[in-house]
């Protein structure tokens, strides 16, 4: 479990993260979702330790990350793929992990593995590797230590859709088994597909947190027919708001199985029927907007 | 491929103790070798040594052909590639961003710091030893080739003094990686340090006699010369000389340095 508590980083005038509070249980995946720049990286970068907090506190287990003995075995991190040294191959990047830990040589192959790099690949060094061969790289790096608890910053990013369903499986599975974990992301859908808990920043406050379905149920359901006006009629008898999008879809409070129902008796064939994600969306593009910063330095 | 890390995320560890020292030093020594540029700067340690050796036999006059020449032609390549290994060793981590996984994983970063001290002067240490040991065939080989005579003119108390000149060296290139934490900076920081300054130190001398007088306090390469002449033993001074511009020109920065270390960020 990582519990953050009132974590503030001030740099100069500029306040990165400003009083965030939130944590991330054991047996479920917390995603970190928000614009870039929004302060996400750097509240995982005092969670271990990297920077100092101006006030606050993380623990992870419990404990101050500085205070873990051997922190890799406690807790994997993967914070940026691309920071390694360009002239070590991948196996020798894995082998520096396993020693400082303390680990059996053979975690090193097994890993390899876990994360399909073949010997090959894994013999080549880092400067060559795609972003997706070193974010599979980094996750190696993470898991070596089998830790309890996982810190992953927009591990996603670079992975081919294969590659997204896998590690996507692998986290869902990691939380299963007990494990915590928490990872960032710019990308909604990416969070929406895989966490169980969002916590959302922007300009370094939490603005939204909370369970997945809390959070995406607020918005009600979107609807598409055949014959949307027979459709519209009929929910009308139902004396609930709608209203017609310009793309063609009615946004309706109305429960999702209900409406099922209703089309049913009316005789009208649905072509789209989905829980609404507008109001996670709709904040989440809101963020983006005031907040509009090309690749800035998450 | 998930069924591994299925598996093994049940296997809980059972205490874990603090990493020792030994262990961070031995893998920072290994960081030291297995990275290209890494691997081909220690390697041309030993390149060098044999190309000095041969230059050496090559060149020199038969009468300077004694194994005080060798030590000393060999010291000129490494007493430059010794201190960049040093300050690689530091400023790869912010260079190359690879200190956002060492501190991670080895959360105090003056225990780093002093694993990789530990390990440059490991490796000094080995360096010296080849570097004597090519000297040492190459006198063997150019006492044979020409026909002169044998020269062992070198005592262990010099080559300790020898030893020591080439640590103070890397430790002042270690000094500055851990002051400036930027590889290009670093190196080019030593050169000024070792080359530029001392020039400026000896015009300066030359024309002010105030400053001649007070050179050997100052200035660390002049105070530091007399370990390399394989001459005399040094005077209690010369010591003083050393010791007074080691703390100056060496501990104060490298204090200041670990000061900064500690909090500097890993972008």
């Amino acid at each position: 479990m990582i519990t953050v508590e009132g974590v503030t980083r001030r740099f100069g005038s500029f306040t990165a993260v400003d009083d965030v509070s939130f944590t991330a249980q054991a047996g479920r995946v917390t995603g970190f979702l928000g614009p870039n720049g929004a302060g996400k990286s750097t509240t995982m970068r005092i969670m271990v330790g990297l920077t100092r907090a101006t006030s606050g506190t993380v623990t992870v287990s419990g404990r101050h990350y500085v205070d873990l003995p051997n922190p890799g075995l406690e807790v994997g991190v993967l914070l940026d793929a691309s920071a390694q040294h360009a002239g070590r191959t991948g196996r020798e990047i894995l082998t520096i992990a396993q020693q400082y830990m303390g680990l059996p040589r053979s975690r090193v192959e097994e890993m390899l593995q876990v994360v399909s790099l073949t010997t090959t690949e894994a013999a080549r060094r880092v400067g060559n590797y795609s972003l997706g061969m070193r974010q599979r790289l980094g996750i190696a790096t993470a898991l070596i230590g089998d830790p309890a608890v996982l810190i992953l910053d927009e591990p996603a990013n670079g992975l081919d859709p294969a590659g997204i369903r896998w590690m996507r499986d692998l986290l869902r599975g990691y939380a299963d088994r007990g494990g915590t974990v928490l990872l960032s992301s710019h990308l909604l859908h990416e969070i929406e597909v895989i966490a169980d808990d969002i916590v959302m920043i922007g300009n370094g406050r939490i603005v939204s947190q909370g369970t997945k379905t809390e959070l995406l149920h607020a918005a009600g359901t979107v609807v598409r027919a055949t014959d949307l006006d027979v459709l519209q009629r009929a929910l009308g008898e139902l004396g609930t708001a709608m209203n017609l999008s310009e793309d063609g879809a009615l946004r309706t409070d109305i429960d999702p199985v209900l409406v099922g129902k209703v089309a049913l008796e009316a005789g009208v064939a649905l072509t789209e029927l989905r829980t609404a994600d507008a109001g996670l969306e709709d904040m989440f593009l809101e963020l983006t907007a005031t907040n509009q910063r090309e690749g800035a330095g998450t | 491929m998930t069924a591994i890390a299925a598996e093994s995320a049940r296997r809980r560890v059972p205490v874990s103790h603090r990493v020792p020292l030994k262990r961070v030093t031995q893998v920072e020594l290994r960081k030291m070798f297995n990275t290209r540029s890494g691997f081909w700067l220690i390697a041309s340690i030993a390149i060098s040594a044999v190309l000095a050796t041969g230059g050496v036999i090559l060149w020199a006059p038969d009468d300077q052909l004694t194994y005080s020449t060798f030590a000393t032609a060999i010291r000129f390549p490494v007493v430059i590639i010794l201190p960049l290994i040093a300050i690689l060793a530091v400023t790869a981590e912010w260079s190359q961003r690879s200190g956002l996984t060492t501190f991670t994983l080895i959360p105090h970063r003056g225990r780093v710091i002093t694993a990789k001290a530990i390990s440059s002067v490991l490796i000094a240490v080995a360096a010296m030893v080849l570097a004597f040991a090519v000297g040492a065939l190459g006198n063997l080989l150019s006492a044979a080739v020409t026909g002169t005579t044998l020269v062992w003119d070198v005592t262990w108390t010099q080559c300790a003094y020898y030893v020591l000149g080439m640590v103070l060296s890397l430790l002042t290139g270690f000094m500055l990686g851990v002051l400036i934490r930027s590889s290009a900076g670093a190196i080019v920081a030593y050169f000024i340090v070792t080359f530029v300054l001392p020039t400026i130190f000896g015009l300066l001398a030359d024309s002010q006699q105030w400053f001649r007088d007070l050179q050997p306090w100052l200035d660390i390469q002049f105070a530091q010369s007399g370990l390399f002449v394989f001459q005399q033993a040094l005077t209690g001074e010369q010591w003083a000389n050393i010791a007074v511009t080691g703390v100056t020109w060496l501990l104060i920065p490298l204090a200041l340095g670990l000061g900064v270390v500690v909090r500097a960020e890993v972008k």
